[in-house]
């Protein structure tokens, strides 16, 4: 089971030297938060569900949207195409606190590179960001009222055949939409 | 010799080009005088454009400061003679402004570094919401102005290879437009799209400052082959289509529009005196209800 692990926005802008900025402008500022991210990211064991939380996020802009989000997702597998390996220890983020400013700067980002993630909304509620085909959407959708389980168990949730269902599901975990894991695959927010 | 160029009575992005001319025909090192006695106007661009020219010169030109007294005193409190006095040779003494007296939206700003751009972002952020309210636009939409504030100055930091300027003014346009403005003026004097974008771009048929524009500013195009460049001038666009405002860009020997229905601006211009860097304009008009 993974455990959803805050990656402090504000804590990695100050160990980038950038405290005195509420505001993730500037590629030079984004490749230093991302640095620190990273870093971060490597103290914690195992697979990790990281939360990235932008609710005291400022202005976001098209460079830092790229710097810290789509070259973190990136960095840790999200982008890879269907025949690379997967990493041993993969790494998903789950996105806090996106305002509609910060989608502006951040859907074109994820497009431009075929990239996609998980945002929270402040109801709980979870969706979607950057390039989805409606298939994968309807799959996602499936694992998240299902609870997530073994492909069974979710194919059960609705009139599809398992040996469909499985192979969009591996496509989704390899894009970091959902947590794969020997006892199947499940919604980013349950672990 | 000493060259004089006279700056129009009202110096703005179109009349800026008559001072361009006759210098373009020059040695880089010739002696040049501006002559800006009779000037009583000056938008933001006109005002950033004339450091820029300064910058550009190999040696520091002499400038006569506007005889009027409140076309003086504007241009010091917009903050361009603090920095003309390190750029030319002023020959007369010029009203003294700090840093903060004007009532420029955005007074000039010198960017040459990442930590610059943080500064006008902040500055800028709260200001924004004001005028774009007072433009007929949401709040949220403060954020987007600060997003094309912030991605503008940045293109001067990673890509012209030298400082530059950024200044911003609202206007009421009653005459022309029957709206206010935002204008946003950025220039820089460094290396220009052509030459950015050249420097990984294999020889072709046509590689001029017009095809360098058309490649950055239509098709956000990156001298880097990471397919995340290039999307802050596709950002900026964006933004202007949303708020139906007038971008321009000019670099080189060209310069190209992305020109809304109130304006009759033409969409690219080619053979403009050779001039350094990349000058941006946008101008932003208040909102009509639907």
């Amino acid at each position: 089971m993974l455990t959803p692990m805050p990656l402090d926005l504000r804590m990695a802008l100050a160990r980038a030297e950038c405290e005195l900025y509420s505001n993730l402008v500037t590629r030079a500022t984004g490749r230093a938060v991302r640095g620190q991210l990273e870093s971060m990211l490597r103290d914690m064991p195992g697979q990790r569900l990281a939360v990235l939380d932008f609710t005291h996020v400022g202005v976001l802009d098209f460079s830092c949207a790229d710097e810290i989000v789509a070259q973190l997702l990136l960095r840790f597998g999200a982008g890879l195409p269907a025949h690379a390996p997967a990493p041993q220890t993969p790494s998903y983020f789950m996105f806090r606190g996106l305002a509609e400013a910060h989608l502006e700067a951040l859907e074109p980002v994820l497009e431009r590179h075929g990239l996609a993630l998980v945002a929270e909304a402040p109801d709980g509620s979870m969706q979607l960001v950057g390039m989805v085909e409606p298939e994968e959407h309807s799959v996602w959708q499936l694992v998240l009222l299902s609870g997530g389980g073994d492909v069974d168990a979710i194919a059960s949730f609705a009139d599809v055949r398992s040996i469909d269902l499985h192979e969009q599901l591996v496509a989704l975990a390899r894009r970091r939409l959902v947590i794969q894991t020997p006892a199947g695959f499940h919604p980013l927010r349950h672990h | 010799m000493t060259t004089i160029l006279t700056v129009p009575p009202s110096l703005d992005d179109g009349t800026f080009e008559s001072l361009l001319q006759p210098l373009a025909e020059l040695e880089p090192d010739a002696k040049v005088l501006l002559d800006a006695r009779h000037t009583r106007w000056s938008s933001p661009y006109g005002l950033i454009g004339l450091l820029t020219l300064a910058q550009a010169r190999g040696n520091r030109p002499q400038f006569y400061p506007p005889e009027d007294p409140n076309t003086a005193s504007y241009w010091a409190r917009a903050g361009f003679f603090r920095h003309a006095e390190k750029l030319f040779e002023l020959t007369r003494p010029v009203p003294k402004s700090r840093s903060g007296d004007s009532n420029f939206f955005l007074e000039i700003t010198p960017i040459a570094q990442t930590e610059d751009v943080h500064s006008v972002v902040e500055h800028i952020r709260e200001r924004s919401k004001a005028i774009m309210e007072t433009l007929g636009f949401p709040p949220s939409s403060s954020l987007g102005f600060s997003v094309v504030m912030s991605e503008s100055c940045q293109n001067i930091v990673e890509h012209a290879g030298g400082a530059g300027w950024v200044a911003v003014q609202t206007y009421d346009w009653q005459k022309r437009l029957g709206r206010r403005v935002v204008v946003i003026a950025v220039s820089d004097s460094g290396v220009g799209f052509r030459q950015s974008l050249g420097q990984t771009r294999a020889p072709s048929d046509r590689w001029d400052d017009a095809a360098a524009l058309e490649a950055a500013v239509l098709r956000a195009t990156s001298r880097f082959r990471d397919p995340g460049r290039g999307q802050g001038l596709a950002g900026i666009r964006k933004y202007m289509g949303k708020w139906d405002a007038k971008l321009t860009v000019r670099s080189g020997t060209a310069r190209i529009g992305i020109i809304p229905k109130w304006d009759d601006d033409q969409p690219l211009v080619e053979h403009l005196p050779a001039f350094a860097g990349a000058q941006y304009q946008m101008i932003i008009p208040q909102a009509v209800p639907a």
